[in-house]
């Protein structure tokens, strides 16, 4: 950690989840443990093998923004526009004072626009060449959510999309740090969002066999942990915050969450979707991560882990914990936000970004919900009993994308 | 088709492409200037208005068309020749 490097807080949060849109529904339903998974609403899914996913349920996108906007914001980009409106006015910043080209914005998405491309597939082979959508581009790319936020709010600072399936999110918080630290802004909005609950999507991901397929009991497929996990549950949704640096937000007295204090990275180079065996890149990001902050492993009480509910990843990630934490890894408290609001690809990093600012600030742990027969290879404190009332120090967020992109946040109560 | 009932047609595609309320719509209504319609909001209202009418709008023809009083003349005159 660079002694002379310029620090970065958090000042807003925003989330549009499965749980519900706004920071304070999402939160409440997980210190409660309820899960907001269940049957697919948005397509017929009766040929499907998956019956089940974590849906944003009755969005109405013209509440949260205008609605000839929304009608050319693919759903993805709507969730994005959605939480980082909230993120932004929880940070009371002024934007109506502040110097826009210093504050800029990274939103990651696993997928883009596939709703869209779908539905004008289907125009395409309907109606012909001449019918799809002049919008259909400037809707589905991927950039879409972070440049629609940058219009909306007018935001003339740095702008650009991470595009790193699982790890979007987190990989767009840190890099909208190094922004910061570079002196490039003063403020990012950031996080990510996804929204590929439709045929085409949960098809490609079902014959991929990463889903589970406890169609029967939804709310309890998402089992991170358990011994009878069979694969992840499809959610969608966006987390976004805000981030500046510190001595303007001491400045302008704004309320501070908490620092962001470190970021770390690593790519596994093995295989486009297994992870290494040895958890050799999630070990390499977290230790990063904890050397950008400058903690020592026993400075942390909290990771909100990847924690997918897929059998290789749940057994790999804790084996990663142990060997970067040794003997302190049996003291952390360890928990899994996919088991209530199912993997939402990524937007995850964002919104375990959001939940692990507010674990840090409220000293409060959501339970990992489904833990029913612990998996004698996943043998951490997953915080299955209920929600826990704990001082979190120091937390570290997990995200571990298709492809090998390894990101470990850590959030740190602020030291002045 | 009477040219009332073609400016009713359009009024109602144009209010419902460009989410705007019906009374702010007249023949003189700009598509830029007062609806804010842009490009792409322009092309896709030809889509709609091409298949509503079944017509075809030339492309040299759309830059021409400025206010919703234009288009009603263009679909009127196209619909005459057919």
């Amino acid at each position: 950690m660079a002694g002379n490097r310029r620090r970065v807080v958090v000042t807003g949060i925003g989330a549009v989840t499965p749980l519900g849109v706004g920071v304070k529904a999402t939160w409440e339903a997980l210190l409660q443990g309820r899960s907001g998974v269940g049957e697919i609403t948005l397509y017929d899914h009766s040929k499907h093998s998956v019956h089940i996913a974590g849906e944003v349920k009755n969005w109405d996108a013209s509440q949260h923004m205008d609605k000839r906007e929304a009608k050319h914001f693919d759903r993805f980009t709507q969730f994005a526009v959605c939480a980082a409106a909230e993120a932004i006015a929880d940070s009371k910043l002024d934007l109506s004072k502040e110097d826009a080209r210093r504050i800029g914005v990274v939103i990651g998405t696993g997928i883009g626009g596939i709703t869209t491309i779908e539905e004008q597939k289907e125009r395409l082979m309907e109606r012909g060449p001449d019918r799809v959508t002049p919008f259909l581009i400037p809707m589905l790319m991927g950039n879409a959510a972070s440049a629609h936020v940058s219009i909306q709010h007018k935001l003339k600072g740095p702008n650009f999309c991470v595009v790193t399936a699982c790890a979007a999110g987190a990989q767009s918080v840190g890099e909208a740090l190094r922004v910061i630290q570079r002196g490039e802004a003063d403020a990012m909005v950031c996080g990510g969002s996804e929204a590929a609950i439709t045929p085409l999507g949960m098809a490609g991901f079902a014959n991929m066999k990463a889903l589970s397929k406890h169609n029967e009991e939804p709310q309890k497929a998402s089992r991170p942990f358990d011994l009878n996990r069979d694969g992840f549950v499809m959610g969608e949704g966006a987390g976004v915050i805000v981030i500046e640096e510190l001595d303007r937000a001491l400045k302008r007295d704004a309320k501070i969450y908490c620092e962001l204090v470190g970021y770390g990275q690593s790519g596994d180079g093995h295989h486009i979707t297994a992870p290494c065996a040895d958890g050799d890149g999630g070990i390499r990001a977290m230790t990063a991560a904890l050397h950008d902050a400058g903690l020592r492993p026993e400075d942390v009480d909290y990771i909100n882990a990847h924690g997918t509910s897929t059998p290789y990843n749940d057994k790999i990630e804790t084996l990663a914990i142990k060997q970067v934490f040794g003997a302190h890894a049996r003291k952390l408290a360890v928990n899994s936000t996919k088991s209530m609001t199912g993997h939402t690809l990524g937007a995850a990093g964002g919104v375990e970004a959001v939940v692990s600012v507010l674990a840090v600030t409220e000293d409060k742990i959501h339970p990992t919900i489904n833990l029913e027969h612990p998996d004698p290879e996943c043998d951490l404190d997953y915080v299955k009993e209920g929600s826990r009332d704990l001082r979190v120090r120091a937390a570290l967020s997990n995200s571990l994308g298709f492809g090998g992109h390894n990101a470990t946040l850590a959030f740190a109560k602020l030291k002045l | 088709m009477a040219s009332e009932e073609i400016q009713k047609k359009v009024c109602d595609i144009v209010c419902k492409q460009l989410e705007v309320d019906a009374a702010k719509v007249s023949l003189e209504t700009k598509f830029a200037e007062d609806l804010g319609a842009d490009s792409l909001d322009q092309a896709e209202l030809v889509m709609e208005i091409e298949d509503e009418f079944d017509i075809n709008i030339a492309e040299d023809a759309e830059g021409k068309i400025k206010t919703v009083g234009d288009l009603v003349t263009y679909i009127d005159a196209q619909l005459k020749s057919k």
